[in-house]
């Protein structure tokens, strides 16, 4: 299954999240957000909004590829991919 | 007399305690996220904080136990179908006659959640909110929950509802540069004042679009800006497109209405039937975004003025407070105990708080300061906080 990783910013609000090893049963980046949703309910308010777009300051990569459904997530998560998710720099 | 002040900054929110007539700040709250704006339900002592996390979205903030622990609330959120026709930054090569076409249309979302107010005893779970772009939140379960005022969304002066499908009427909201750190120009409600002794008579206002008022609960709206003077349109007694900084109320006497506006300081001795402009530019009593009323006596007045929307500082370096006692006839200033020298603070619109003879207000510069006498003198309570958005008393 898919493995995630993101920003430990992350774990201020979901600290359940924290010293895990995260795998998703997912087949696209969506499947793979309310899965962690399930696990840490409210996750996906933080990274997307009430459209379910991606955040504007939020990324999202599978392996080394930014994502480029950023309003679906659509993007295809390989079995043995990893999703990092993380804050766009955004300011010194 | 509160014995609490909260303020909401650029980095967290902070809370001053009075103990044994010291006020004293406690470690800083939400530390490292900016909040835009904090205050405390006096019905039932909730506090509450409106989180403007630059990355994860704009969220409220609510303590049951007097700030000791936060629960994080994600539930103000614009309903499927809420849509908005899209205004652009004025720039140098901006057509104001034909910007497009037709309309631009964008799907809403909360972009900030930018004041808090608390209904009256009589509706104890009713709680409103203004945001960026433009919407009016309402929650009847204590903040659990929240819906959007569809009237005022819905209204004409925003091109009709378009929930229903394209616009049928103009769209006359303009935006806000409080907008702009999210990459849009769109409107933002900064002020909900409710009638204490009525509650379903309540007034927005809206920069940039003017004050909004409805005597039915929201079923409907109508805009309230005759008197008001624009200095910058054409058209100066426009029925839309004025940009009020603040607007407040006198809690005893609510059809006392006080205004600081972008092109000067209006009051309204009529519940907003009508303004008058009442600013003395000539002592420096014009620009500026606080205000705050008196809560027995609807002809006095605070704000803290500064010199010009092109120059958002305090004037020649000094700061000051300037006090009406006479509906704006007149205004005193005061200095005493206020920085005479390279002081080159600006307060904001949520920055200047009153309860009975305190009066409290804090700057973007991260100072902060505190009156026991009606605002004629001055005890700095710090200086060196974080840009402060809001100055609440608890």
């Amino acid at each position: 299954m898919p493995h995630v990783e993101m920003t430990q910013h992350l774990y201020r609000f979901f600290p359940q999240l924290k010293n895990t090893t995260l795998t998703v049963p997912a087949g696209s980046v969506k499947e793979a957000l309310l899965a962690i949703n399930e696990i840490a309910p409210g996750f996906t308010d933080y990274v997307l909004d009430e459209r379910g777009a991606l955040r504007r300051h939020v990324n999202i990569s599978i392996n080394d590829n930014i994502v480029i459904d950023k309003l679906k997530l659509s993007d295809l998560i390989p079995n043995d991919g990893t999703v990092y998710i993380f804050q766009s720099l955004s300011g010194g | 007399m509160s014995d609490m002040i909260l303020l909401g900054t650029r980095k967290g929110t902070l809370i001053f305690d009075r103990i044994n007539s010291n006020w004293q700040p406690r470690p800083i709250l939400h530390a490292g996220t900016p909040v835009c704006y904090a205050a405390r339900d006096p019905r039932d002592g909730t506090l509450w904080s409106s989180l403007d996390h630059g990355h994860w979205g704009p969220k409220l903030s609510r303590s049951h136990d007097e700030g000791a622990t936060w629960e994080d609330i994600s539930s103000l959120k614009y309903p499927d179908g809420a849509r908005y026709i899209v205004k652009y930054l004025p720039t140098p090569d901006f057509n104001p006659e034909s910007p497009f076409a037709q309309p631009e249309y964008a799907d809403a979302t909360v972009l900030k959640i930018w004041n808090i107010a608390f209904g009256n005893a009589d509706q104890p779970n009713r709680l409103y909110a203004g945001t960026i772009p433009g919407g009016l939140f309402f929650s009847d379960d204590g903040g659990d929950s929240w819906q959007l005022n569809r009237p005022l969304w819905n209204h004409p002066s925003r091109g009709g509802d378009l929930f229903a499908g394209d616009a049928t009427s103009e769209n006359q909201w303009n935006g806000t540069p409080a907008s702009i750190d999210y990459g849009i120009f769109e409107p933002g409600i900064h002020s909900i004042v409710i009638n204490p002794q009525d509650s379903n008579h309540i007034y927005v206002a809206v920069s940039t679009a003017g004050v909004i008022e409805t005597t039915d609960g929201g079923q409907s709206w109508k805009s309230r800006n005759h008197g008001m003077l624009m200095d910058y349109l054409p058209n100066t007694e426009s029925e839309w497109g004025h940009d009020p900084h603040y607007v407040t109320n006198c809690l005893g006497q609510p059809e006392h209405l006080w205004q600081q506006n972008h092109c000067g300081i209006f009051y309204s001795d009529n519940g907003a039937m009508s303004w008058q402009k009442v600013s003395k530019p000539d002592i420096g009593v014009n620009f500026g975004f606080p205000i705050a009323a008196d809560a027995k006596d609807g002809r006095i007045a605070w704000v803290v003025p500064a010199r010009a929307d092109s120059e958002r500082m305090a004037i020649d370096g000094g700061l000051f407070v300037a006090r009406t006692n006479d509906g704006g006839k007149t205004w005193q200033t005061f200095r005493n105990g206020l920085p005479q020298d390279n002081a080159h603070d600006i307060v904001l619109r949520h920055g200047l708080d009153i309860s009975g003879d305190c009066l409290c207000f804090g700057s973007t510069t991260g100072n902060v300061y505190l009156s026991e006498d009606r605002g004629e003198s001055w005890q700095c309570l710090g200086n060196n906080f974080p840009p402060i958005y809001s100055v609440r008393f608890g």
